[in-house]
C-alpha cells in the first residue's frame, strides 16, 4: 500500500491544539516516534499517524478527543496493537490515540466477583491478578499476554474456552467510552442488566468506531477445580469434522474444542514439541473442566464418542503439565506457521459446524488452484475457521493469488450460512467482503448505528462498513441464504 | 415472501405513510410491561414456524409469532432448552415478544440472559424494510451487534421477524435445596457460592428462606448437596417452585402492591426500603412489592450501581424505567431515528419521549 503524505502545515497545527489537553511529551509527531504505531497485526497495511497522543486518563481522552472534533481531525484508538484486520491502522491525516497508558486495575472485588480496569490493561494480566481468590477472567485470546481489554471490547475477542464460557460481550458487564465529540458516556452496569437499549452489546465488537473505551468492568468465573484435556488423532480430515458434531450431538459442551489439520501439527511439532501425532490428517483438543466427578464422567463420554466417530489415537491429559502441552502447540499456531513461511494470513470465517468437512475440502482444492499452502487450524466447537495461506509477500503474483484465496474462502463463508469474520473482525482487512454479507440496505443501517454515535464520521473512519462506492467498486454481490453468485457451477 | 411478512411489510408501510403509531403484539401476555401502548395493533402470530433447526448446531431459527411453550416443546424433544429460562406470563407468549422484552428467567445469573444467547435476527424496520443481521453461528463480528441491540428494544426499532438463538443440552441431573437465613446472610452466601465452582442454576430468597437449584452432571450436584446441606425438595415440588418464581404465580407476586424490579449488583447489601422483598440472581434481582416512591427508588438503587423498573401496576407516570443520562438518551434517539424515522413502531413504549 502506497501511504500518504503528512501535510506538514496541518501536523503543526495539530500538534500546537493538541499539547494544551496533553504534556508535551505525550503528543508525538516525530517519524522515529511515531513509526512503531504505522500498522498492527495486519501488517500488510502500514500509514504513518500524523500525531500519536497519548493520554492517561479519561479526562484527557476527552480532551484529545474534543480537540480533534474541534479539528475535524479523525482518530484511530490503539490497544497493543496485535489486531489482525487492521483496525487501528493509523490515518496520515489523524491522530492515533494509544490507551498504552492506561493500564491499571481500578478494583477488583471478589465477592462480587468482578474487576474494573483501565483500557490498556492486558487481557492476561485480569486473570492474574484475579489468580490469588481462584477466580479469572474467561475469554482467553492466543494473544492474551500481549492484548488489551479495550481492543478485546472493540473486537468482541474469543479463545479457545469460549464455546463454553463466551466472547468479550458475555463477559463484560459495563464499559466507559468517550464518544467523538468528547462526552463520557457509561454503557452496561455493574448490575445484570441496564435501561434502555443494550448499547453495551452494540460497542463490543464496534471496532473502535462507536466510543474509546476508558474503562471496563469484566466478570470474574471461578476457576474449575480440575481441567483435562483429550488429544484424538484422526485418520481423514471429514471424520474428524464430523466427531466435532457428535461430541455437541452428545449433549456435551467441552470447556474446549480445537481441530488442527496436518500440515498445521508439522509446523507446531517443530516449534513448540507438544507431542502431537504428525501421522494423523487431523488431531482434535477436547477439554473438559469442573469438579473431579464432572471431568471424569465428561472424558468418559467425550473419549467414547471420539472412538466411536473413528479416532485412530486418543490421549488423554494425565496432569496439568501434560495439558498445558497439549495446549502450547495450539496457542503457537500463529507463530509456529510464521516461522516456515515468509508471510502468511490468517482468515476468520465462521461457518454452521456441520460444513467444516465441506469447507476442508474446499480448501484443498484452492490450495491446489493457487498453488499455495494452507494449514488449518479451527476453533471447532464454535465454527471458527483459521485457515493460514503462507506466501511470499516480494513476489506480486504470489500475493495476488493470495488475494484470490482468501476472497474465495470468505465467499464460500457466506455462502454455507457463516460469516466472514468470528472474532479478528472487518477493520480494513475485510471491508470487500463486507458487501457480499449484507445488503445495501443493512449496509446503510450500520452507518446509522455509527452515525447514532458518531455523528461527524472522525472515529475510525473508513473501516469496518464499506461505502456505497466501495462496493460498487468491488463489483460482487451480496450472496444470501446459501446461494452462491453462481449456483450453476459445481461446489468441489 | 410468505403472505404473512407481506401482510406486516404492507401495514407498517401504510401506517408510515399515514403517520398512524403501530403497536406490535405477539401473544400480547406482556402488554402490562413497558410505559405506554399506543397504535393499532400489528399481529405477528400469523408469521409462525420453526425455520431450522438442528440440535448439532445449538442453533433454533424461529418466526417471531411461534409460541414460546411449543418452541420449548421442540426443543425438549432433542433434550435442548433456552437456557435463560424466559418467562411466558402466559400460554401464548410468543418467542418475537419474548426477544423483544429480552426478559430471562431464573436462570439468568449463571447461564446468561436472553441477549447473551441471540445470534442474528430479521426484522421489519420502521420503513418496513426487510433486513437481517448476525447468523446462525456462535461467532460472528462483522458490522455492528444489531441482533443484540433488538433484545430487550421492546420493539421500538423493529418488529423481529426471526431470530436464531443459541440453545444448550438440558442438564442431566437436578436437585432444589432449602436453607433457612436472614436477609444479609442469605445474599453474603450466594455471592460466596458464586465465586466457587458449584453447579448453581437459580437462586431465590424470601422471607428468611433461601431456595438455590443445581443443574449439571450427577457426580457434580452430588458434590454440591453435600457441601450447601439444607434441605432437598421433592422434585415435583422443585419443579413447581421454580416455574412459579419464572412465570410470577408464586405467592410472592400475586400482590396488589406495585411490583418494582430492582437490578442491582449482587453483593448490594439489604436494600433495607419497607415492603415485600423477594431476591433472585444470586443477589443481582431484587423484586420489591411496595408503595414506594419512584424518586426515592431511582436514587437507591442508582447508588449501588444499578436501575429501578416499575415492573406491574403502579403508577406509569413516574416512568416505568430508570431515566437515561443525557449523552446516553440522545443515543437512544438516534438510534430509534435511523431505524424507525416516522416513530410509527411501538411509540412511547420504552421511554414516554419517542
Ligand atoms: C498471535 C495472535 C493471536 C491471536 N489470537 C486471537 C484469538 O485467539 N482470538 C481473538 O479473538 N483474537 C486473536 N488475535 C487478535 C487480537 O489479539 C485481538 O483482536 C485483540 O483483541 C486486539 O487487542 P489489541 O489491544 O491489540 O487491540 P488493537 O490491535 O490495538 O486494536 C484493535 C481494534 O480495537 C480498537 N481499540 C483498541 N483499543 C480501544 C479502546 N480503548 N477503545 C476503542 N477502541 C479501541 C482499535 O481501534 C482497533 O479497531 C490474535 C492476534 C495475534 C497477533
Amino acid at each position: 500500500m502506497t501511504a500518504r503524505a503528512i501535510d506538514a502545515n496541518r501536523q503543526a497545527e495539530v500538534v500546537a491544539a493538541l499539547v494544551r489537553a496533553l504534556p508535551a511529551a505525550r503528543v508525538l509527531h516525530r517519524e522515529e516516534d511515531t513509526r512503531p504505531y504505522e500498522c498492527d497485526g495486519l501488517t500488510a497495511y502500514r500509514e504513518l499517524p500524523m500525531v500519536v497522543a497519548l493520554p492517561e486518563s479519561e479526562a484527557e481522552v476527552q480532551a484529545v478527543l474534543r480537540t480533534c472534533s474541534a479539528l475535524e481531525v479523525p482518530v484511530v484508538a490503539r490497544g497493543a496493537g496485535t489486531g489482525l484486520s487492521g483496525g487501528a491502522l493509523p490515518s496520515s491525516r489523524g491522530v492515533l490515540l494509544s490507551l498504552a497508558k492506561m493500564k491499571r486495575i481500578l478494583a477488583l472485588d471478589p465477592i462480587a466477583r468482578v474487576a474494573r480496569v483501565q483500557p490498556g490493561v492486558r487481557n492476561l494480566a485480569i486473570s492474574e491478578a484475579a489468580a490469588p481468590y481462584d477466580l479469572y477472567y474467561a475469554p482467553d485470546p492466543s494473544s492474551q499476554i500481549a492484548c488489551s481489554i479495550g481492543g478485546n471490547v472493540a473486537e468482541n475477542s474469543g479463545g479457545v474456552h469460549c464455546l463454553k464460557y463466551g466472547l468479550t460481550v458475555h463477559n463484560v458487564m459495563r464499559v466507559r467510552g468517550v464518544t467523538m465529540s468528547g462526552e463520557a458516556v457509561e454503557l452496561g452496569s455493574e448490575a445484570l442488566d441496564a435501561p434502555g437499549f443494550d448499547l453495551l452489546a452494540a460497542v463490543v465488537g464496534s471496532e473502535g468506531m462507536l466510543v474509546v473505551v476508558t474503562e471496563a468492568t469484566v466478570r470474574l468465573v471461578p476457576k474449575p477445580e480440575l481441567a483435562r484435556c483429550i488429544l484424538a488423532s484422526f485418520g481423514d480430515v471429514e471424520k474428524a469434522g464430523d466427531a466435532v458434531a457428535q461430541v455437541i450431538a452428545a449433549g456435551i459442551i467441552p470447556a474446549g474444542l480445537e481441530m488442527m489439520d496436518q500440515p498445521a501439527t508439522r509446523a507446531v511439532e517443530e516449534f513448540v514439541h507438544a507431542g502431537y501425532d504428525l501421522d494423523a490428517a487431523a488431531i482434535l483438543l477436547a477439554e473438559a473442566d469442573g469438579t473431579p466427578e464432572e471431568v471424569a464422567e465428561d472424558i468418559a463420554r467425550m473419549r467414547a464418542v471420539l472412538e466411536k466417530a473413528g479416532a485412530t489415537g486418543i490421549r488423554v491429559s494425565r496432569d496439568e503439565a501434560e495439558r498445558l502441552t497439549f495446549w502450547a502447540g495450539r496457542k503457537a499456531a500463529f507463530p509456529a506457521v510464521g516461522r516456515i513461511s515468509p508471510d502468511y494470513i490468517c482468515m476468520d470465517g465462521t461457518i454452521p459446524r456441520k460444513r467444516l468437512a465441506e469447507m476442508l475440502r474446499a480448501i484443498a482444492r484452492l490450495e491446489q488452484k493457487y498453488g499455495l499452502r494452507c494449514p488449518n487450524v479451527f476453533h471447532a466447537g464454535d465454527g471458527n475457521l483459521h485457515p493460514l495461506i503462507l506466501f511470499d509477500a516480494n513476489d506480486p503474483d504470489q500475493l495476488r493469488r493470495t488475494e484470490r484465496f482468501v476472497e474465495e474462502v470468505l465467499e464460500l463463508s457466506v455462502a454455507f450460512g457463516g460469516t466472514i469474520t468470528g472474532e479478528h473482525g472487518v477493520g480494513i482487512e475485510k471491508i470487500n467482503q463486507m458487501c457480499l454479507q449484507f445488503s445495501p440496505e443493512e449496509l446503510e443501517r450500520f452507518r446509522g448505528v455509527k452515525r447514532a454515535f458518531d455523528p461527524a464520521g472522525l472515529l475510525n473512519p473508513e473501516k469496518n462498513v464499506p461505502s456505497l462506492h466501495r462496493c460498487a467498486e468491488y463489483g460482487r454481490m451480496h450472496v444470501r441464504g446459501g446461494k452462491l453468485p453462481h449456483p450453476e457451477l459445481p461446489l468441489f | 415472501m410468505s403472505d404473512a411478512l407481506t401482510t406486516l411489510a404492507e401495514a407498517i408501510r401504510a401506517a408510515r405513510a399515514a403517520g398512524t403509531p403501530l403497536r406490535v403484539r405477539g401473544g400480547g401476555t406482556k402488554d402490562f410491561y413497558g410505559q405506554g401502548l399506543a397504535g393499532e395493533v400489528l399481529d405477528t402470530r400469523d408469521y409462525a414456524g420453526i425455520v431450522a433447526y438442528e440440535p448439532t448446531e445449538l442453533v433454533v431459527t424461529v418466526r417471531c409469532g411461534t409460541r414460546l411453550a411449543d418452541l420449548e416443546a421442540a426443543l425438549a424433544r432433542a433434550d435442548q432448552m433456552l437456557a435463560f429460562e424466559p418467562p411466558h406470563f402466559g400460554a401464548a407468549a410468543t418467542i418475537g415478544g419474548a426477544v423483544a422484552a429480552g426478559l430471562s428467567g431464573p436462570r439468568r445469573a449463571t447461564a446468561g440472559a436472553l441477549r447473551d444467547f441471540v445470534l442474528g435476527v430479521r426484522i421489519l424496520d420502521g420503513r418496513g424494510q426487510d433486513l437481517t443481521f448476525g447468523g446462525q453461528v456462535m461467532k460472528n463480528v462483522a458490522g455492528y451487534d444489531v441482533s443484540r441491540l433488538m433484545a430487550g428494544s421492546l420493539g421500538t426499532l423493529g418488529v423481529i421477524l426471526e431470530a436464531s438463538l443459541k440453545v444448550l443440552p438440558i442438564p442431566t441431573a437436578e436437585a432444589t435445596l432449602r436453607l433457612e437465613l436472614p436477609e444479609e446472610r442469605a445474599i453474603d452466601t450466594m455471592n460466596r457460592w458464586a465465586g466457587r465452582p458449584l453447579p448453581i442454576s437459580a437462586t431465590a430468597w424470601h422471607a428468611g428462606d433461601l431456595a438455590v437449584r443445581l443443574s449439571g452432571a450427577e457426580a457434580a450436584v452430588r458434590a454440591a448437596r453435600e457441601r450447601i446441606g439444607g434441605e432437598a425438595l421433592a422434585p415435583a415440588d422443585a419443579v413447581a417452585f421454580w416455574r412459579g418464581i419464572r412465570e410470577q404465580t408464586d405467592p410472592f407476586f400475586r400482590t396488589d402492591a406495585p411490583l418494582w424490579r430492582l437490578s442491582v449488583p449482587s453483593a448490594t447489601p439489604a436494600l433495607g426500603i419497607p415492603g415485600d422483598q423477594l431476591i433472585e440472581w444470586g443477589g443481582g434481582l431484587r423484586w420489591l412489592a411496595a408503595d414506594a416512591d419512584a424518586r426515592m427508588l431511582r436514587v437507591r438503587a442508582g447508588q449501588a450501581g444499578g436501575h429501578a423498573t416499575l415492573f406491574r401496576g403502579g403508577d406509569k407516570s413516574a416512568g416505568v424505567f430508570q431515566p437515561l443520562g443525557s449523552p446516553v438518551a440522545r443515543i437512544h434517539r438516534n438510534l430509534k431515528a435511523e431505524f424507525d424515522p416516522n416513530g410509527v413502531l411501538n411509540r412511547g413504549r420504552m421511554y414516554p419521549d419517542w
